[in-house]
């Protein structure tokens, strides 16, 4: 296996009083090969988006490592900082906060490139630009137009637009497609891979929709409360989820099938998320594991190998899990 | 008022809502026609501007008059003595004792719809004073079985709390006690789900399935998700800015869609794609999604034919004329499609 491109080791990022912290995320730890997808899935408040920021230093973290090409992140100058940036991308959830409705469409791509020093000159800025809006499947001539003249659709392929300016290696896609209708996401869908395979861009893609994720990535990391469940690739996962977590969230998503013998397996989790001020002693999911016993609530389970690249967080190996999708 | 035991409980017919703004007349609902069987589900779907929740406030009659909105058509509910009232011609004394009462509503976003500087108690009591007649100390003692009815732990504090004080999946139990608090027969249900993660979801799902078995209520069911569609609606009416474009009972939608935006709106799906890789033996991830090209027209300058012409892959050039009607498309379904109702006879026939 070839050296990750993103390595993330031990991130923390607790946010309120030191006392009595919010632990966002709490010891999360995964990596990313060069041209791969990872899936980062999760209900609210699971540490999605921090994970996301943190990763690109929008938001510092409490303590941990994120290294790019080796290069520890969390130690890089400003200046640096912002060198490293035009190789590591964000495209963000709301195509409607996300773009400056003061700016037109030319001079938002223009400033992405003016900041890096790249395409320099108005003609070649231009070329540039118009380049951009067509490789996202817009018209060169939408340059001029302000953000509130695109729909929901245009503006996240403005988003992704501005994200691909300045060459990225890696992009951080945090929920890009939940603001959208079905049948845009689809189109977003499509340009996303398509611009992943010929780009050959590795991509964080942060989603609560297991579907497109199935669609979309190749391993996926399964968040609860801030702490890593279980990592494995797509396909494992969505055949044999080793976690109760993963097979209960991947159960609670509805297939859009009303076949019969599919309507009555539902593995309803009680309760309610707790909160990450004071979550659960030992494994955070306890309080609604259905498979719970003493233990859990005396050790913090690690991440274990399970083999097959697949990883839980889980100290019972005796229950056998079944995939109800 | 006539009396008709095997009524549908709603009946809606060619019902239109108009909204008079400064850069036209807006056709937010047109000529959309439905119904519910008593103790079912019916499901509108569709993408956001495409009319659902229009539709729902139209026959709740819950549109402000400053709106300058327009409503026509007819909206036919059967109520719990049998009688049948036409909601949108109902004097608006007798449509506010039905509000709350026969028909109750629950929306998407339970932070917004529920008062913050009253108890959940109180706002439960609030409504049985109201239409059940009770005094303050029995209402509250109801407000507690509703509760305890919509499965909250630890109700008798909850019926003390404020808002605030739950959270997201709590607050929608909530909306549901209060929706459930005059027995409605029928519940009106605008994306209840929607604001909610996909395990409370589940659980308000499957809350909102048993109320209906024990108490025989019919519900609206109106979202834009089809895995929900799937598991939990009886029948399904699918909406494209403003009109209604195929109805059919849920197995049969989803089985052989037959209006070319349905279709289209189930083959984006990537849960479908999966289904066709695995049913090809192909790998993963391969075939593009299928996508419906464009987007929808704005209601400004709606085309002059079909809606969906423009995105159609099917389109004719008579697609471009006129609006086709809603026709009979096989058994308990409709399409508004020139090539569907084309196709409707053959139909007919091998069934």
């Amino acid at each position: 296996m070839s050296a990750p491109l993103i390595e993330v080791k031990n991130l923390r990022r607790y946010f309120g009083a030191p006392a009595k912290p919010v632990r966002a995320v709490d010891d999360v730890s995964f990596s990313i090969q060069p041209g791969e997808t990872l899936g980062l899935v999760g209900e609210s408040g699971s540490g999605k988006s921090t994970i996301g920021r943190t990763l690109l230093r929008l938001i510092e973290s409490t303590s941990g490592q994120v290294l790019y090409r080796g290069e520890d992140l969390g130690s890089a100058s400003s200046s640096r900082m912002r060198a490293l940036r035009s190789k590591l991308q964000m495209i963000f959830q709301d195509p409607y906060a996300s773009l400056n409705p003061k700016m037109r469409v030319k001079d938002i791509l223009g400033e992405a490139l003016q900041v890096h020093g790249l395409a320099k000159g108005r003609k070649a800025r231009e070329a540039r630009i118009a380049e951009l809006l067509e490789l996202v499947g817009l018209r060169a001539e939408h340059a001029s137009r302000y953000p509130h003249e695109f729909s929901g659709g245009q503006r996240q392929r403005i988003g992704v637009a501005r994200a691909l300016a300045v060459e990225p290696e890696f992009i951080v896609a945090d929920e890009p497609l939940s603001a959208l209708d079905v049948s845009i996401q689809a189109q977003v869908v499509n340009l996303l891979c398509d611009l992943r395979d010929r780009l050959s861009l590795t991509m964080l893609f942060i989603s609560h929709d297991l579907d497109v994720v199935e669609y979309l990535c190749d391993r996926v990391v399964v968040l609860y409360l801030g702490r890593v469940m279980e990592v494995a690739p797509t396909a494992e996962l969505f055949a044999r989820p080793l976690h109760p977590y993963s097979q209960a969230l991947l159960a609670a998503s509805p297939k859009p099938d009303p076949d019969p013998e599919q309507k009555s397996e539902h593995i309803a989790l009680t309760g309610d998320i707790p909160s990450p001020v004071n979550p659960p002693s030992g494994c955070v999911f306890r309080t609604r594991c259905p498979h719970v016993i003493d233990d859990c609530a005396s050790t913090r389970p690690e991440l274990r190998d399970m083999g097959q690249g697949r990883f839980k967080a889980c100290i019972r190996d005796d229950i056998a899990l079944v995939a109800t999708t | 008022m006539n009396s008709n035991p095997t009524a549908l409980r709603l009946d809606v017919r060619n019902l239109s809502t108009f909204f008079d703004t400064d850069e036209g007349l807006i056709r937010s609902v047109a000529d959309v026609s439905f119904s519910i069987r008593p103790g079912k589900t019916t499901a509108l779907v569709g993408e956001s501007g495409s009319g659902k929740s229009v539709t729902s406030l139209s026959l709740m009659r819950l549109l402000s008059r400053t709106d300058s909105t327009q409503a026509s058509g007819q909206a036919l509910f059967t109520n719990r003595a049998g009688e049948t009232l036409d909601l949108l011609a109902l004097p608006e004394p007798a449509m506010r004792r039905i509000r709350g009462n026969e028909i109750a509503m629950i929306f998407q976003e339970p932070m917004t719809s529920l008062n913050p500087v009253f108890t959940v108690g109180e706002q439960i009591a609030e409504s049985v004073r109201l239409h059940l007649g009770l005094d303050r100390t029995a209402a509250l003692a109801h407000a507690l079985r509703m509760l305890e009815l919509v499965e909250i732990p630890a109700a008798a504090q909850r019926l003390h709390e404020y808002p605030h004080q739950l959270s997201g999946g709590m607050r929608q139990r909530v909306m549901i006690a209060l929706a459930m608090a005059c027995n409605p027969t029928l519940l009106i249900a605008d994306e209840p789900t929607t604001a909610l993660d996909v395990t409370i979801q589940a659980q308000i799902l499957e809350l909102m399935r048993r109320l209906q078995l024990e108490t025989g209520m019919s519900i609206l069911f109106i979202t834009h998700n089809l895995g929900v569609v799937a598991h939990h609606a009886d029948d399904v009416a699918v909406m494209y800015a403003g009109r209604i474009v195929e109805s059919a009972p849920v197995r049969a939608l989803f089985a052989s869609p037959r209006h070319p935006y349905t279709q289209g709106l189930l083959a984006c799906l990537p849960a479908q794609q999966r289904k066709r890789e695995l049913a090809n033996g192909e790998t993963r991830g391969k075939r593009r999604l299928y996508a419906i090209r464009g987007q929808v027209s704005s209601p400004l300058a709606p085309p002059p034919g079909c809606a969906f012409e423009p995105r159609c892959d099917h389109a004719l050039a008579a697609c471009k004329e006129a609006m086709p009607a809603l026709e009979p498309a096989g058994p308990q379904r409709a399409a508004r499609c020139i090539l569907v109702s084309e196709a409707a006879p053959v139909v007919t026939e091998t069934a």
